[in-house]
């Protein structure tokens, strides 16, 4: 789970991480009234949006009056920002944070990640802050401090110092750079982050240093410990039937072709959708609907596929294990007569009593067309959808 | 032969007790696992399933001689269930949980390691469908009925796609030795490498099917290794070549975040290696028997 830039620097200011002071705001007259609240001369107004490299798509604007922070408050609002990370559907700017601007003197890179290779926490550093990491590994490797945090005792003082001389530091800024590392760390550790993204750090000519942009994503499997953190969800950000499909605790994720897709397990769904396009076809989502296949679920499913207009015909590929196909059978009839079906729908049931279960499909009268491999349930699909999109007015080649 | 289990390995289940656990474990116990116990904290001196219930691992192994766990816990309270298990001595240990977070099992990972490795549990897990020698013994949830004694190895990070692999070998009349599945999640407590080893000293095991998914290192990592150190052949898939990156894909493990992570990258990855990848999903069985070559008519 992604949440936003003040709500990480909110986490990540308790963990002893120096912030400038800022305020979130849903209009430009909460906006222009926080910038007279915060104090200081000179304040950015920060589109809240779930990416990076929000600068360069024009989300920060930096002002100097109220009227100016009110104008670019307004300008951003409501706003569909697309950045090289969102794709070109973009992200809607629904809050804006206003914080007061600072002179610095440097810009630096901290990043905190989960390293499954060394299935460890890696401490990731470089001296040339507000350039994009991937784009500093490719350009100057050489420039990346890191060091990797042994699980049983934590990130040690001496690892943040190595990196903090490493980057060049004075004495006064070594010492802080030191509370900041060691504070990302902490909530790293202790709020079950799988990124924390300081970029950029930055030292102020006093020495200070501040986290000027912070990033931070959860791993979901830790969010049962957090409700804090879990409250800072938004769904606003996320494609609105991957968030819907959540709440019922299906995952689904929304893709372009036009065979709508519904399977059991993570595995066998890419495996599924990837020989649909061996077939010729393009799956328009993955859904994985879990091991226990039941009715209610079948049905959720059906309607979150059908909830996206491109599809022109389903898949279902159900591999019965501790679940049983006639019972699943069953939900497909069940959905099938309820939500009344519009386009082609093919069902492959395997394992666990797969004769009942095919057998309750044929006997249903319904328009269901069975499959008894993965093979010739793509193949069957990806004809159906074809015959579909032919048959309408934009027929592909 | 077979790798990890057999009808002779005395098999305990933490969180005995509980629904999902009891119906595995009648299901176990039907496919002829020799299950001697379990472990309920609070529970202990009761029986269940005709069989004796303990309050903590290391009584049930003092007094089953158990050797290997499966771990029906719930996520919050897993990571302590495998570390007492690991303390018990239990040296084949498996977790079926879905939603462990990722640092529990970095520092489970981490705690395992305080064993000299001769003494070392092994984990398959967490998020997996568990592990079956064919028509010997299951410590698992997966449906036992679609396995058949065979020749062919099977390790998997996804449950279901394993199944589809072993439906599809057996319509070819190809059966399996062993099929273990590693998890869908970031950290695994056994990679594909540590089976194909058990699988290259398996005098049983022909060949082995390999069968990973997008995101992380290991499918790499293990594909490397057979090209210099396996003589048995090895058939490979990579499920998600349709996945979008920097989506999850169901698996907490499944993202596509750096490059290598890809299932095409991963799947030309392995080629270079020398391994034989099957084109999709709906192959596995058929290039299986293409590397079997005339050996499978034996049976």
């Amino acid at each position: 789970m992604d949440i936003h830039e003040y709500q990480a620097k909110e986490l990540l200011s308790e963990y002893g991480v120096p912030i400038l002071p800022g305020a979130v705001a849903y209009s430009a007259e909460q906006a222009s009234f926080s910038a007279s609240e915060l104090g200081g001369w000179h304040w950015a107004v920060k589109a809240q949006i779930h990416s990076g490299a929000r600068g360069k798509a024009g989300g920060i604007k930096l002002c100097k009056t109220y009227h100016e922070v009110h104008e670019a408050a307004k300008e951003l609002l409501g706003k569909r920002l697309v950045t090289h990370q969102t794709g070109p559907e973009g992200k809607i700017v629904h809050r804006v944070y206003v914080e007061v601007a600072e002179k610095f003197e440097r810009e630096l890179y901290l990043g905190i990640v989960l390293d499954r290779k060394a299935e460890r926490v890696r401490v990731i550093a470089s001296a040339q802050g507000g350039m994009e990491i991937e784009e500093i590994a490719r350009t100057a490797p050489e420039a990346i401090l890191q060091t990797i945090v042994e699980p049983a005792v934590g990130l040690q003082p001496f690892q943040a110092r190595e990196i903090a001389f490493g980057l060049g530091l004075n004495l006064k800024q070594v010492s802080r750079a030191v509370t900041a590392i060691l504070g990302a760390y902490r909530a790293f550790r202790d709020l079950d982050a799988t990124m924390v993204e300081i970029n950029p750090l930055v030292i102020t000519k006093d020495d200070r240093v501040i986290a000027l942009d912070a990033k931070m994503s959860f791993d979901d499997n830790g969010l049962f410990r957090h409700r804090e953190v879990a409250e800072m969800r938004d769904l606003a950000q996320e494609d609105p039937r991957e968030a819907e499909a959540s709440l019922d605790n299906l995952s689904y994720v929304g893709l372009d072709g036009d065979i709508g897709c519904i399977i059991n397990g993570a595995g066998l769904a890419m495996a599924t959708m990837d020989t649909i396009k061996y077939a010729g076809g393009n799956p328009a989502n993955f859904l994985d609907v879990g091991g226990g296949a039941s009715p209610d679920r079948v049905a959720k499913a059906f309607k979150l596929v059908l909830s996206d207009a491109k599809v022109k015909a389903i898949l279902v590929n159900i591999f019965a294990g501790i679940n049983r196909c006639d019972w699943v059978a069953q939900g497909v009839v069940q959905a099938v007569r309820d939500i009344g079906i519009k386009v082609p729908l093919v069902v492959r049931l395997a394992g666990t009593n797969e004769a009942e279960g095919r057998s309750i499909i044929a006997s249903s009268e319904l328009a269901i067309t069975s499959a008894d491999t993965l093979a010739e349930a793509a193949e069957k699909v990806v004809a159906a959808a074809r015959a579909a999109g032919a048959s309408g007015s934009a027929a592909k080649a | 032969m077979s790798i990890l289990i057999d009808e002779t390995t005395r098999v305990i289940i933490q969180g005995f007790t509980g629904d999902k656990a009891t119906f595995h474990a009648r299901e176990m116990i039907a496919y002829g696992t020799n299950l001697v116990g379990g472990v309920t904290p609070g529970k202990g001196g009761q029986r269940h399933l005709d069989r004796p219930v303990f309050n903590t691992v290391k009584e049930a192994v003092k007094s089953t001689g158990a050797t290997a766990s499966l771990a029906f816990v719930p996520p919050a309270f897993a990571a302590d269930a495998l570390m007492e298990a690991a303390d018990a001595g239990i040296r084949l240990l498996c977790t079926i949980t879905d939603g462990i977070p990722a640092q529990d099992m970095m520092r489970v990972k981490r705690y395992l390691k305080r064993y000299p490795r001769d003494e070392r549990t092994l984990l398959v897990g967490p998020n997996c469908a568990g592990i079956i020698s064919a028509g010997k013994a299951m410590l698992g949830i997966m449906p036992g009925h679609i396995y058949r004694r065979g020749s062919v190895g099977v390790v998997s990070r996804s449950g279901t796609l394993g199944y589809e692999a072993a439906s599809q070998m057996n319509a070819l009349g190809i059966g399996q030795t062993t099929s273990v599945g590693i998890g869908g999640d970031p950290i695994n407590g056994s990679s594909f490498l540590d089976h194909l080893m058990l699988f290259e000293q398996d005098p049983e095991t022909e060949a082995v099917i390999m069968i990973g998914e997008i995101g992380g290192p290991q499918e790499a990592e293990a594909a490397r290794w057979v090209k210099e150190n396996m003589s048995k052949p090895v058939v490979g898939y990579v499920a998600g070549l349709t996945a979008p990156k920097g989506r999850r894909m169901g698996h907490a493990g499944a993202i596509v975040s750096t490059s290598g992570d890809s299932a095409a990258e991963k799947a030309e990855i392995m080629r270079s290696y020398g391994l034989m990848v099957a084109p999709s999903a709906s192959q596995l069985g058929a290039t299986v028997a293409a590397v079997l070559g005339g050996a499978s008519s034996r049976r």
